[in-house]
């Protein structure tokens, strides 16, 4: 073929960027893609049509037109209390993700860029509490919040929250890579305090890390179920639980639980659109290297 | 952006001689060695203070609950050693609810890392639009898994299911997803692999391109197929990428509730628990039957088995990947 000839031309010019992929690795690729946005268009396709849509055996590929409708049907549903749901989502989101944003930065700071005694067990200690399960400390999180008359509260979703070891740890890698010692020394050198040093070297160094470890948070926050589930009222919830609702109904009517899926999505995917590039190139950054 | 920083910063004013000691200590001198001092432990200090409350307290009191036949009245326990765990251990659900969480754990990890691996060496080739294909991997990762779930429920409907409804045009026999315990486990894997594919992809991405490009190409001099440039450079050097997700797939994995408690309306894992995971468990037990002690057990049971099988993979993973890597 010539196409391979001349692919392989272009590998002995451009070696450093691997060999150029041929037509399978698309076919390969396409598949993928076809197989990640499918679950999409068929809840598209069964929320835009009706009760019935799904016990059709002739269903048809094209999407109704009663999407608006079913939406609406979610969204004015007292039981399922959405506006509610996506205030809660919205705010819990966003205040979980910015206070692990500050205080990962901060401690990231620290264990990278400063020495101090007992740093390096404390940073161990930090990476091995990612092992433990949230499961561990449900019951007694649960009985704390019920004595503070929190529950059903979203504070009792949001304190839990506040900090993350997994922010932490990408925060003192990712620091520990981009900010060179002198930067520091020079900074201290000319009479900078700490929080100063802090402030105009670490806070601008670590900005790209920050906004990935910021939506990362907030896509987890966002879609967190578990403990929400256990803490919150079901007249008060966050969407995922909402969802959860849709469903519980004794008659499903499938039309709707997936209008409502898309409707829950929807937010996300917008953000996943304008920001998809900078989360997909921090997941790339962050991971362990061979 | 940090280089350019460094280089105007370094030009700056130059630094005072290093080997003269201060002779006076002036009180903003002593303040600055205080603040040299001290300003580490603050910042990391949100870090632990959070997590003594919301982390070390409730697992130390998740311990003392659990030897306790806990009052929800008088919100106070009486001890009763090891009462709630043997409880546990001598309950039929539970030895079902591990063998459904370790059978849901395999289909999901074990094909969702062997896909992720080809899915990621497919995206190291030398592609057009990269970022369009990396992002289109992960789109599924911003679905809740709740919302996943429901998606997933209802494509594998036991009537007419579209997954059904294929499988019977291509003259195959329809399957019972909500009936039988296997086909059930499929059905839930499928969520977990449809969500978390494209996140391991791309951890596993990142770690292929940082294997030098100079060992393909002496690969290739000396003769060597694709496939076994794969086996003997491409997976060795993915080895640290492997553990750390294997390990964090096992963490996550043994800890499975949204997708089972999804799965049908009831959520309570099937009618003959062919779904119930130890998490589902745990809920049913503390927030069903409101007994908080024997949660409690439950929830110890469950990170011992989490730390065990962790060990485990850590030293399966090392010993295996060892053995690929041997030219």
């Amino acid at each position: 073929m010539p196409r391979q000839r001349d692919d392989r031309r272009r590998q002995r010019t451009t070696r450093i960027r691997g060999v150029r992929a041929g037509f399978w690795v698309y076919v390969g690729l396409g598949v993928v893609l076809i197989g990640s946005l499918f679950p999409f268009y068929w809840s598209f396709l069964i929320g835009s049509g009706d009760a019935s849509t799904i016990n059709d055996p002739n269903m048809s590929w094209i999407p109704g037109g009663n999407f608006l409708e079913n939406a609406a049907t979610v969204v004015n549903d007292p039981a399922v209390n959405f506006w509610r749901a996506l205030w809660n989502s919205i705010l819990s989101s966003a205040l979980i993700a910015a206070s692990v944003v500050a205080t990962s930065t901060l401690a990231g700071w620290a264990f990278a860029k400063l020495r101090f005694p007992g740093s390096k067990p404390l940073l161990v200690f930090v990476v091995a509490t990612m092992a433990v399960p949230l499961q561990l400390g449900v019951v007694p999180l649960y009985i704390l919040f019920a004595d503070l008359g929190w529950t059903g509260n979203i504070g009792a979703i949001i304190i839990p929250a506040l900090t993350s070891a997994f922010g932490v740890f990408w925060m003192t890698q990712y620091l520990q890579q981009s900010v060179p010692d002198e930067l520091i020394e020079a900074a201290r050198v000319d009479g900078a305090s700490m929080i100063r040093t802090f402030w105009t070297i670490g806070v601008v160094a670590a900005r790209p890390a920050a906004a990935m470890l910021g939506l990362f948070t907030f896509v987890t926050a966002w879609n967190n179920f578990f403990w929400p589930f256990i803490v919150l009222d079901r007249s008060d919830p966050t969407l995922p639980v909402a969802l959860s609702l849709l469903q519980s109904n004794h008659f499903v009517d499938y039309s709707i639980v997936l209008a409502g899926v898309l409707l829950s999505t929807l937010p996300l995917l917008l953000l996943f659109v304008f920001a998809g590039k900078q989360l997909v190139s921090g997941i790339m950054a962050g991971a362990v290297k061979g | 952006m940090t280089a350019t920083a460094t280089r105007v910063d370094e030009s700056a004013p130059p630094k005072p001689n290093p080997g003269r000691a201060p002779r006076v200590i002036s009180f903003s001198q002593r303040l600055s060695r205080w603040d040299l001092k001290v300003s580490p432990y603050l910042y990391i200090s949100p870090f632990f203070i959070m997590f003594l409350v919301v982390g070390i307290f409730p697992i130390a009191f998740t311990a003392v609950i659990s030897f306790m036949d806990w009052d929800l009245v008088r919100n106070s326990g009486e001890f009763v050693g090891f009462d709630q765990y043997v409880w546990i251990l001598g309950q039929p659900q539970f030895w079902t609810a591990l063998r459904n969480t370790f059978s849901i754990f395999l289909l999901s990890s074990v094909p969702q890392l062997i896909a992720a691996v080809f899915i990621a060496a497919m995206l190291d080739r030398n592609i057009r639009s990269k970022t369009f294909w990396r992002m289109g991997v992960l789109v599924p990762f911003v679905m809740a898994p709740v919302a996943v779930a429901l998606i997933f429920s209802n494509m594998f409907g036991d009537n007419h299911g579209l997954v059904n409804s294929v499988l019977t045009d291509l003259g195959l026999p329809a399957i019972q997803w909500h009936k039988d315990a296997f086909w059930s486990h499929v059905a839930i894997s499928t969520m977990v692999n449809f969500r978390w594919t494209g996140y391991n992809t791309l951890i596993l991405l990142a770690a292929m391109q940082a294997v030098p490009r100079d060992y393909y190409e002496a690969a290739t001099v000396d003769g060597a197929g694709a496939f076994r440039q794969f086996r003997s450079i491409t997976l060795p050097s993915l080895k640290p990428t492997l553990i750390f997700v294997i390990i964090t797939s096992t963490i996550g994995g043994l800890q499975i509730f949204d997708e089972p408690r999804m799965f049908d309306q009831f959520g309570r894992g099937g009618a003959a628990q062919q779904w119930l995971t130890i998490t589902l468990y745990l809920y049913d037990i503390g927030w069903g039957q409101w007994n908080f002690g024997r949660a409690a057990a439950l929830a110890w049971i469950l990170f011992l088995i989490i730390l065990i099988i962790g060990l485990i993979n850590l030293l399966v993973t090392r010993r295996l990947v060892r053995d690929e890597g041997r030219r």
